[in-house]
């Protein structure tokens, strides 16, 4: 049959079945108003066969099922109301109703009037309920059976002898009750097992979810025991859960063996199942191979650790119970139980047993440890996990120790932590490595001591080190620059004021980072030779109360390692950034008083310069770099200084743009007066380089003439005020008629320069002058100066 | 050789006025609340990541978007994280370029105006020797403008120099430098209003954040330049 086609004949099954139902509704309720009951009985019982149908759904069925329960609720109201009057006595209708042709409608009628009688209390409850609940026995169609069972907890519900209830007492017990409510829910649950091998094999599918949408009447009789008062501890610990559990193994059915665990764990107080963890826990390994266990025991693990962190007062009786051992245990056995589970599964067990330790325990790193070697146990053997689930579990499981501690050293010291980060494939490792590396940044986390750092870089390593894959290649440039980056962050928060451990810190960072390729080195070296340098101020901050001549070794050992490691970039090759390190380590070299050392790095400086530096652009900031560095630089003897300064002129001289030359050449004017109360004062030379510069601009402007351009006037402005800086600070060489002199010639560049008028130029110039005229109204000693410069 | 009139410069600096928590508190002033201001950050230097993780939390939070009009940095961020960053605190963003930045596109130096005031932006290792008063003045009179921003030296500087005001905003991160010992982690807010700045000094000492703030005045002088 057509599905659609089906649905709708049950569509039209139902609609007559509740037609007939209001029919004979109709004529019970009519009966019952002129007190026929003979005729209302007969109408009921006519009524109520609707129920006899196998055509319907569970899910329709349960329709029909509420129209006859909201009709016998008015039956009952009419026995409550009669037997008050006494038009007749409970026990006879209680024999009347048993006189219905089919037992079905007799089961539905003797429940509503054995409602009615224990109400009365003509006799106990227990017996009453004791008869209805073997009576129905009766019915053993699955469907009809779990809504008849179904009424009749529903009915039964408020007249239990519960604790506290009306209708204990006497013979009355709450045994009597937990008794009714277990043989009730044992035999629903047969009937709802037994639905699953009635019918045609090929409905399989059909019939699991048929049952689904069933689970909840059986799940309903856990529910009412959860809330009898009587069930307290000691109750649900000897009998209750039990008796639960034993049907549950019993029943050998995995979709109720899943379902009813799962009710146990959520309808039971999370109190209780700590102190029957045991009993609990004992069930899971008989459960059948196929259960999702690890769902049930997660959510029991994460119940109990939502639980644990309620209330500080039970996390004593955490303790006492052992919780973590029996867990532990359970979760072993489970596994060893079920050969098939996916190691998603497997990981996931250990997540929540992860989690519930680190509420419990949080002082227990050796559980924690225990938990991932028991991980790295289950992982091994097995290649890299690939598959997303099990990574995602992984990520989970060595994220939450560094959530709860927000410091990554306590996960440093997990013996089995890095063993399970070997099992990851190296995109995760990635993903876990910036975890971590965040997780240490927005906890502003120091690594202070070599061995830990040591261990972190070797955690980390999928970031760190050059993997030798193919899929280097396809990876975003982007992302890798982002990774770069994050690395590069990181290696400044390994860092303590102990200089000696700090050093062995730099080293070690070193030796994990020279182990990257060259795309990583111009990444990762920069923060290294930074800390180094920072590590070298600090010693000499330090220089008074250490010895001298340690600090002194040590140093040296620190500029062998910059050295080293700066070196490494030209496998990269980035001779920009190598030159730049080192001019700053030459400096470094300056300030300790290392003349060699610093010689040494500023040669290495130019010789990249020479050798790897083609781009004009990048000659230029090259150069006023070494300039700058240099004109700071006071270790140096004549001899030596004679060979750099000479060189970084050259270098100047040559470079490919005039202009460029122009400035750079003037620049070094400043190699030759450092207006430090001991530095070098050379008017001479400052002179020599000034009269070279101004050449270059009269030839940048020759060429410019040429070509019919204009913009270099501009070089005689910066000339004009380089000759006043050097007359300012009383260069003995600077006379005022060159000054004169230059003066003439920009005003006679700026007149003939009928091509264009430059507006820069003109500005650069009239602010110039004005520069003048404000230092010889000053007057005092520079005023002096300015005093033979007539404008 | 026709310009508009000179300005002499008063400076007026204040002890630093408290340590406080936030720009947040700042803005709150009166004083600020009673007028539209324009506030520009000056930033720079941060050396991201060569010689700092990031910027001093205490910074971050209290750089929040929407409160600066403009930035104005003078460099050596160095990444493009660092700059996604500022151009969320304001979408007008002034970079000049640091001999090490990733980003070559950025210029050697640039000039804008804000209100009546004609601003400069430079890195400065380009000006020898480095941090030198004298030299970068020079670089002031050839961009013909009032306030000079530099960077480079990692430590704060506002000076008030013959034509104008030169302003080094530090190094935002603290940053390591061969030219400063110890570099504080540092930056600047200018209230800029009329012929009036406000320099407000934002320095991390111990780990809080001290506020310094320097007032200067250009006023026009009735004598003419030439």
């Amino acid at each position: 049959m057509v599905p659609d086609a089906a649905a709708a004949d049950e569509e039209k099954c139902l609609a007559d079945g509740i037609g007939r139902l209001q029919h004979n509704a109709f004529y019970m309720h009519r009966a019952l108003d002129s007190n026929n009951l003979k005729d209302a009985l007969r109408y009921a019982g006519q009524m109520l066969s609707e129920l006899r149908t196998s055509s319907l759904s569970p899910h329709k069925y349960y329709e029909l099922y509420m129209r006859a329960f909201d009709e016998l609720r008015k039956v009952e109201m009419f026995f409550v109301e009669e037997t008050r009057r006494g038009t007749y006595s409970v026990t006879d209708l209680y024999e009347l109703v048993q006189h219905a042709a089919n037992i079905l409608p007799r089961l539905y009628l003797l429940c509503t009037v054995g409602s009615v009688y224990i109400k009365s209390k003509e006799a106990p409850a227990k017996d009453v309920l004791k008869d209805l609940v073997e009576m129905c026995r009766g019915i053993q169609h699955p469907v009809r059976g779990l809504f008849l069972r179904s009424y009749l907890s529903q009915i039964s519900r408020d007249k239990l002898p519960d604790i506290g209830s009306e209708f204990e007492g006497g013979a009355n017990t709450v045994n009597d009750a937990i008794e009714f409510v277990l043989q009730n829910f044992t035999e629903m649950n047969k009937l709802w097992v037994r639905m699953q091998y009635q019918g045609p094999i090929g409905e399989k599918a059909k019939r699991g979810k048929e049952r689904s949408e069933l689970r909840d009447l059986v799940g309903k009789n856990l529910h009412v025991l959860s809330q009898l008062e009587g069930v307290d501890l000691d109750m649900y610990k000897e009998t209750v859960l039990p008796r639960i559990l034993e049907q549950v193994v019993n029943c050998k059915d995995e979709l109720a063996q899943h379902y009813l665990m799962d009710c146990i764990i959520q309808v039971f107080p999370d109190e209780y199942h700590l102190q029957t963890l045991e009993t609990l826990l004992s069930a899971f390994p008989q459960l059948q191979p196929t259960v999702d266990i690890k769902t049930v025991l997660s959510l029991l693990m994460d119940r109990l650790s939502n639980y644990a962190v309620s209330s500080t007062e039970v996390l004593p009786e955490f303790l006492q119970a052992e919780a973590f051992a029996k867990l532990n245990s359970a979760v072993g056995e489970v596994i060893e139980a079920q050969v098939d589970m996916p190691i998603s599964g497997v990981i996931t067990l250990y997540v929540s047993l992860l989690t519930f330790t680190l509420r419990i325990h949080p002082d227990r790193l050796d559980y924690m440890d225990q938990i991932l070697g028991a991980c790295v146990q289950r992982l091994s053997g097995k290649t890299k996990v690939e598959d997303s689930k099990a990574t995602k579990q992984i990520i989970a499981l060595l994220s939450a120790p560094l959530e709860k501690y927000k410091d990554i050293s306590t996960a440093l010291n997990l013996p089995n932590y890095p063993r399970v980060m070997d099992h990851l494939d190296n995109a995760t490792n990635k993903v876990m490595s910036t975890i971590i590396i965040q997780n240490i940044m927005k906890n502003n986390t120091c690594i202070s001591t070599a061995d830990r750092v040591d261990t972190l870089l070797e955690l980390i390593k999928g970031l760190v080190k050059e993997t030798d894959e193919a899929q280097d290649d396809e990876l975003d440039e982007e992302d890798f620059k982002e990774e770069q980056n994050s690395v590069a962050r990181l290696i400044h928060m390994l860092r303590t004021d102990d200089a000696e451990e700090m050093f062995k810190i730099i080293s070690t960072v070193r030796k994990h980072i020279l182990l990257g390729g060259p795309k990583h080195l111009a990444f990762t070296v920069p923060p290294v030779v930074f800390s180094a340098l920072k590590l070298l101020r600090h010693l000499q901050n330090q220089d008074g109360d250490v010895n001298g001549q340690e600090v002194s070794v040590t140093q040296k050992k620190i500029f062998q390692l910059l050295h080293q490691t700066i070196e490494a970039l030209s496998s990269v090759p980035s001779p920009e950034l190598a030159l730049k390190l080192y001019l700053q380590c030459a400096e470094a070299a300056n300030d300790c008083g290392l003349e060699p050392v610093s010689y040494e790095f500023l040669t290495q400086a130019f010789i990249l310069y020479e050798e790897e530096m083609a781009d004009s652009k990048v000659q230029v900031t090259a150069i006023h770099l070494i300039i700058g560095t240099l004109q700071r630089m006071n270790v140096f003897g004549i001899e030596n200084r004679d060979t750099l300064t000479h060189k970084a002129t050259g270098y100047s001289a040559k470079l490919l743009k005039k202009p460029d030359q122009c400035r750079a050449v003037y620049a070094c004017s400043h190699l030759f007066w450092v207006n430090e109360q001991d530095g070098v004062k050379d008017g001479e030379r400052v002179l020599l380089c000034l009269k070279r510069a101004l050449r270059i601009a009269n030839a940048a402007q020759q060429m410019n003439a040429t070509r019919g351009s204009s913009g270099h006037v501009t070089l005689f402005i910066e000339m004009l005020n380089k000759y006043l800086y050097f007359l300012e600070k009383g260069n003995p060489q600077i006379t005022s008629s060159a000054i004169h002199d230059l003066i003439d010639l920009i005003r006679t560049e700026i007149q003939s320069d009928n091509t264009t008028s430059d507006p820069s130029a003109n500005a650069f110039f009239s602010s110039t002058m004005r520069y003048i005229e404000f230092h010889k109204q000053k007057g005092g000693s520079v005023g002096e100066n300015y005093e033979q410069i007539k404008v | 050789m026709d310009r508009r009139n000179g300005f002499k410069w008063a400076a007026a600096r204040s002890p630093a006025v408290s340590s406080i928590a936030s720009i947040g508190s700042f803005f709150s002033l009166p004083f600020f609340r009673s007028r539209r201001m324009v506030l520009v950050l000056a930033i720079g230097d941060l050396h991201i990541p060569h010689r700092a993780p990031d910027l001093p939390a205490k910074f971050k939070s209290m750089l929040v978007p929407g409160k600066i009009q403009h930035i104005l940095c003078t460099g050596n961020l160095c990444i493009k994280e660092v700059h996604d960053y500022l151009k969320s605190l304001s979408p007008d963003l002034h970079i000049t370029r640091g001999e090490y930045d990733e980003d070559v596109r950025y210029p050697e130096n640039k000039t804008l105006s804000i209100g009546q005031f004609k601003l400069g932006l430079c890195h400065g290792h380009q000006i020898v020797p480095w941090g030198d008063l004298d030299s970068l003045a020079m670089l002031q009179r050839q961009l013909d403008i009032d306030i000079l921003v530099t960077g480079h030296t990692h430590q704060f500087k506002a000076y008030k120099h013959e034509g104008g005001v030169i302003i080094n905003p530090g190094s935002a991160t603290g940053a390591y430098s061969s030219i400063t010992y110890d570099a504080n982690p540092s930056f600047v807010l200018m209230d800029i209003d009329g012929l009036r700045v406000v320099v407000y000094v934002y320095e991390l000492i111990d780990g809080e954040v001290k506020v310094d703030k320097i007032d200067f005045k250009k006023t026009a002088t009735t004598q003419s330049a030439h």
